[in-house]
């Protein structure tokens, strides 16, 4: 799960990481009444949106004078912000953030991230600051610093100054420092985060620490025990379709082809995915039905495939293990019947019951392309697509 | 020989009196040895119970010690699955083959802490578990798909392992051994060290590798083979087509700052020898030409 900026350094603060003075507005007055309250001469007025590169984008502008605020709200409230994560048709930008501008004296990098290979939390530090982290990597890569935490000491002190060191922070400020990303570390660690992103940390010229972003994601398997983080969800910022499917215990992404796929497991939709761009056809969505779909999530599924206008043809591939072929074909042709199927519909099933299965579409008078193998599948819904 | 388990192996199944724990005990007992390898059930406060014909224990020390068990399965909810892992650790089961999906990561470093220094192999979670055909089934796989062979077969997956399977048992190459390694970023066996043991193990005479996008476990495991291992292994790698930031439904199928990517392991694998195909249809087809 993410959440925006604001919402990243509320909980921050909690932890009693510096953050600068600020406010989450919805509208124009509110930003600049905000402003007035922050008091000082400069600020910052920030798009609010999940996707990174929002500076670039032009979603992130100072101003000098109250009135400049009011513009740059203005300009940045509504607009619709593209970004290399946002993709070409962007994100409208419904909420912002107002802060105290920061007198910056250097930018740095700090990193949080679950490393697989360890399989611990792995803190990474670099003066490289306020840059994307990902070119840095590539092409400086002694300049990204990293402790792997023990999980039953946390990060030490010694550790976190260390870090501090080793980017640049000056000596009298290594203490403060090591305590920021101490209590950054603990943040992570309490809200099960799998990921957290300050970036620029900065270092200001009257010699504050503070973190001017913050990013962070939750897992999504944690969120059980954090009922405190359901609320910072922003449904504005997920895909419509996709909050549809969760509710119905389906696992959807939209892509941009024009086969539908619905598949059971993960690895299996990935290849099915896969096998439809080899046969020259391009996959309309990712649909993972599970272990266990029910004739409802069938009919679920197939819907929201039809929403979609740039359908062409629907590709269903069901491996049955544990769930029967036999069951999965009854879903399809309650599903077929309930739905207006106004595309061509190729079905392979395999596994358990599936001569049962088979007969069961047969005498459905539902109109199915059968298909044996996962290449039949393919071959047979690219032709059917016209691709 | 196979790899992890066999008809000798003593089970435990933790979570025996839930829905899904009776429901995959029932159908492993009924493969092939499964009635004498399932010998104890484990869930707390349940002892004493007997379920598809096993008697249930408190806990798994106690189960150990009136069973000998020596594997574990777990079917444990997740908010208690990583503690049920650290029962069988502090027990010193042998091998532990966890199924549950949905563990947090956090609890999953916990554990993956706790056991270090213990002599425990553990596998998932979030996995389909492992298969020694006609011998012992532990997991939810479909058993009647697999055949007695020489193939080991080594997936983070569920369904498209079944897929690789079947592709192999209908051009008749058996199987020695099959394992899900799971979806989930902190878990236990990866490529590499399932791999490892199928080139130790003398009954194997090739692999089948099915990896997918995020992490970087095959591209280690790439450059292991490349120097060490002596049997012929074929690849496939799901997602090609995914995009970036999205996650593939496993919590580990992720492309992440550019890293993770299909096309990478693929070429991974390829420059160590792997015959990779981008053909998901033809995993069979390939293992068969790779022991020409």
């Amino acid at each position: 799960m993410k959440i925006h900026e604001y919402q990243g350094k509320g909980i921050l603060a909690e932890y009693g990481v510096a953050v600068p003075r600020g406010k989450a507005c919805f509208s124009v007055d509110e930003a600049v009444a905000a402003a007035e309250a922050i008091g000082g001469e400069k600020w910052v007025v920030k798009a609010q949106i999940h996707a990174g590169g929002r500076g670039k984008g032009g979603g992130v502008k100072l101003a000098n004078s109250l009135d400049e605020v009011r513009a740059h709200a203005s300009d940045i409230l509504g607009m619709t912000l593209v970004t290399h994560q946002t993709g070409p048709e962007g994100k409208v930008v419904k909420r912002l953030l107002v802060e105290e501008g920061a007198p910056i004296q250097d930018e740095l990098y700090i990193g949080l991230v679950v490393d697989r290979s360890s399989q611990r939390v792995t803190v990474m530090a670099s003066s490289e600051g306020g840059t994307e982290i990902e070119t840095v990597a590539e092409e400086t890569p002694e300049l990204i610093h990293k402790v792997s935490v023990d999980p039953t000491t946390g990060l030490t002190t010694a550790e976190a100054e260390g870090l501090a060191g080793k980017i640049g922070i000056a000596d009298n400020l290594v203490a403060e420092a090591g305590e920021l990303i101490q209590a950054l570390y603990q943040a992570f660690w309490d809200k099960d985060a799998s990921l957290a992103e300050i970036n620029p940390l900065i270092v200001t010229s009257d010699g504050r620490v503070i973190a001017l972003d913050a990013k962070i994601n939750f897992d999504e398997s944690a969120m059980y025990r954090h009922p405190e983080l359901q609320d910072l969800r922003d449904l504005d910022e997920e895909d419509a379709d996709e909050i549809e499917a969760a509710k119905f215990g389906l696992n959807y992404i939209s892509l941009d082809g024009t086969i539908g796929c619905l598949v059971n497991g993960a690895g299996l939709a990935m290849a099915t995915m896969d096998i439809i761009k080899l046969y020259g056809a391009s996959p309309a969505n990712f649909l993972d039905v599970g272990g266990g779909a029910t004739t409802e999530q069938v009919t679920e599924a197939f819907k929201l495939m039809l929403k979609n206008s740039n359908l062409k043809a629907i590709l269903v591939n069901i491996f049955g293990g544990i769930m029967r072929c036999d069951v999965i074909a009854e879903g399809l042709v309650n599903a077929a019947r309930e739905v207006d199927l106004s595309v061509p519909l190729v079905v392979r099933l395999e596994g358990t019951n599936v001569e049962q299965g088979r007969q069961i579409l047969a005498d459905s008078g539902v109109s199915v392309i059968n298909a044996t193998t996962m290449a039949d599948a393919a071959e047979k819904v690219a032709a059917a697509a016209g691709a | 020989m196979s790899i992890l388990i066999n008809k000798d192996s003593r089970v435990v199944t933790q979570g025996i009196t839930g829905k899904t724990g009776m429901f995959h005990t029932h159908h492993s007992i009924e493969y092939a040895n499964g009635k004498a390898c399932y010998v104890a059930g484990v869930t707390p406060k349940k002892g004493g119970q007997v379920v598809e014909g096993v008697p249930v224990y408190n806990s798994v020390a106690e189960a150990r010690a009136e069973t000998d068990c020596n594997v574990s399965v777990i079917y444990v909810p997740p908010p208690f699955a990583a503690a049920a892992i650290d029962e069988a650790v502090d027990a010193g089961i042998e091998v532990v083959i966890c199924i549950t999906e949905g563990i947090p990561v956090k609890d999953m470093i916990k554990t993956r802490d706790h056991m270090q220094g213990s002599g425990t192999i553990l596998v998932g979670p979030n996995c389909p578990g492992v298969i020694t055909p006609e011998e012992i089934k532990i997991g939810i796989m479909p058993g009647y798909i697999h055949k007695k062979g020489r193939i080991g077969v080594v997936s983070r997956s569920g369904t498209l392992t079944y897929e690789v399977v079947d592709q192999l048992t209908k051009r008749g190459l058996g199987q020695s051994t099959c394992v899900g390694t799971g979806g989930d970023p902190v878990n236990g066996l990866k490529h590499l060290d399932v791999m490892k043991m199928f080139n130790n193990d003398p009954d194997t005479e090739g692999v089948v590798m099915c990896g997918e996008i995020g992490g970087t476990d095959e591209e280690t495991c790439a450059a292991w083979i490349a120097d060490n291992m002596t049997k012929p292994v074929v690849g496939f790698i799901a997602g090609v087509t995914a995009p970036p930031g999205k996650r593939m439904g496993h919590a580990g199928a992720i492309i992440a700052g550019g890293k993770g990517t299909a096309d990478e392991k693929i070429a991974a694998l390829e420059a160590a020898g792997v015959s990779v195909t981008r053909n998901p249809s033809d995993m069979g087809k390939l293992m068969v030409e790779a022991l020409r």
